[in-house]
């Protein structure tokens, strides 16, 4: 004989519990995170580094660094003086947040205003996974192609911020073919409030008003 | 790929409901949102391998595709939005607000359950 149980119980509950927890920390010590979720290689520990750089003395910023192997990201971002923590997730395509929970615990909070959590390279996976972070910022590089938020929806339509970086790569005699208009009327259809900044990590293009965006949000969580 | 992680999520949810029931589970039933972006073949492939050599071991899985849906500013109307041509099916108007994606969802286990037959002899317990 088979019987059948009504369940209606969460998969990623535990997850998601774990994700509250973080966010209620974050947000009783009033700090701003940042999920930042791209393909490997669109540039995001480039954009790290330079705003961090760059913003020195304006946003204490620390960093939580998702990557399947190696401490290579951790130690590029310690060399600009701010604390950065690796986790290796050994084959996991994304970050969780217990493991971003762990990772909170090793930051010195009480001296950082922003917290960037670098995902693992991927443009699918990271979304669908909570982490309590403020928001969600998407990465996109150029060389990519401009059809990537009509493909890839999911991350585009949540996403607070889109950086699209590699802009440099567009200039005269570049050979890369990318419509920076159909990216944002792509995007801007899925989600009306995102913000959306063409920049270059490498050349410096453009990050004014990305960091200008950061200034901002940094406030609005004070008041 | 994140279906590995949500596998193993599932089974640790029907391998707790399996103990409170004391019953073998045979198949269950998820529901899932648009955004959650699950591949039904890879996650079947991942619940297979984590549940080998436990008692889940076999569940056939049966995974309902929720639509995420949109209202539309202009004419109030929700709708079921494709995300490649998103617009609205009754005014074609593209100025709408996303609604909440649909969460992943355990729905329904079903159970084998174990039978006294009817003259006292051995219990027997039903396979699929």
């Amino acid at each position: 004989m088979q019987t059948k149980k009504s369940i209606g119980k969460k998969i990623l509950s535990a997850n998601e519990e774990c994700a509250i927890k973080n966010s209620r920390i974050l947000s009783e010590r009033k700090k701003l995170c940042l999920n930042m979720i791209s393909s490997p290689g669109s540039g995001k520990t480039t954009i790290l580094h330079r705003t961090i750089s760059e913003l020195k003395g304006k946003i204490r910023i620390g960093v939580i660094e998702g990557d399947i192997q190696t401490d290579l990201d951790a130690e590029k971002i310690r060399k600009t003086g701010a604390p950065a923590i690796q986790i290796n997730t050994n084959g996991a395509c994304h970050l969780s947040a217990a493991q971003v929970s762990r990772a909170l615990k090793q930051l010195p909070l009480d001296d950082l205003d922003l917290i960037f959590i670098e995902n693992v390279g991927n443009l699918v996976c990271p979304s669908a996974f909570e982490l309590g972070e403020t928001g969600k910022v998407a990465v996109l590089s150029v060389a990519e192609g401009d059809d990537k938020p009509a493909k890839y929806p999911a991350i585009f339509a949540r996403a607070k911020a889109l950086l699209i970086n590699k802009i440099d790569m567009l200039q005269t005699g570049g050979r890369v073919d990318f419509d920076i208009e159909r990216v944002k009327r792509d995007v801007c259809k899925l989600n009306k409030t995102i913000e959306i900044f063409p920049i270059s990590a490498k050349t410096g293009e453009g990050m004014r008003n990305w960091y200008d965006w950061l200034l901002k949000s940094t406030k609005d969580i004070l008041s | 790929m994140h279906e590995t992680m949500i596998a193993q999520s599932l089974l640790a949810a029907i391998s707790e409901e399996a103990k409170k029931q004391n019953a073998r589970p045979i198949s269950a039933k998820i529901s899932c949102g648009t955004l959650n972006a699950v591949n039904d073949e890879i996650l079947c492939f991942a619940f297979e391998a984590a549940a080998k050599g436990t008692p889940c071991e076999g569940i056939k899985l049966q995974i309902e595709h929720k639509a995420l849906q949109a209202q539309c500013k202009n004419c109030k109307q929700n709708f079921d939005i494709k995300l490649s041509n998103p617009k609205c099916p009754v005014c074609n108007d593209d100025d709408f607000e996303l609604l909440p994606d649909a969460p992943l969802l355990l729905e329904e286990i079903e159970f084998s359950t174990v039978l006294g037959t009817p003259d006292g002899g051995h219990p027997t317990v039903e396979t699929d």
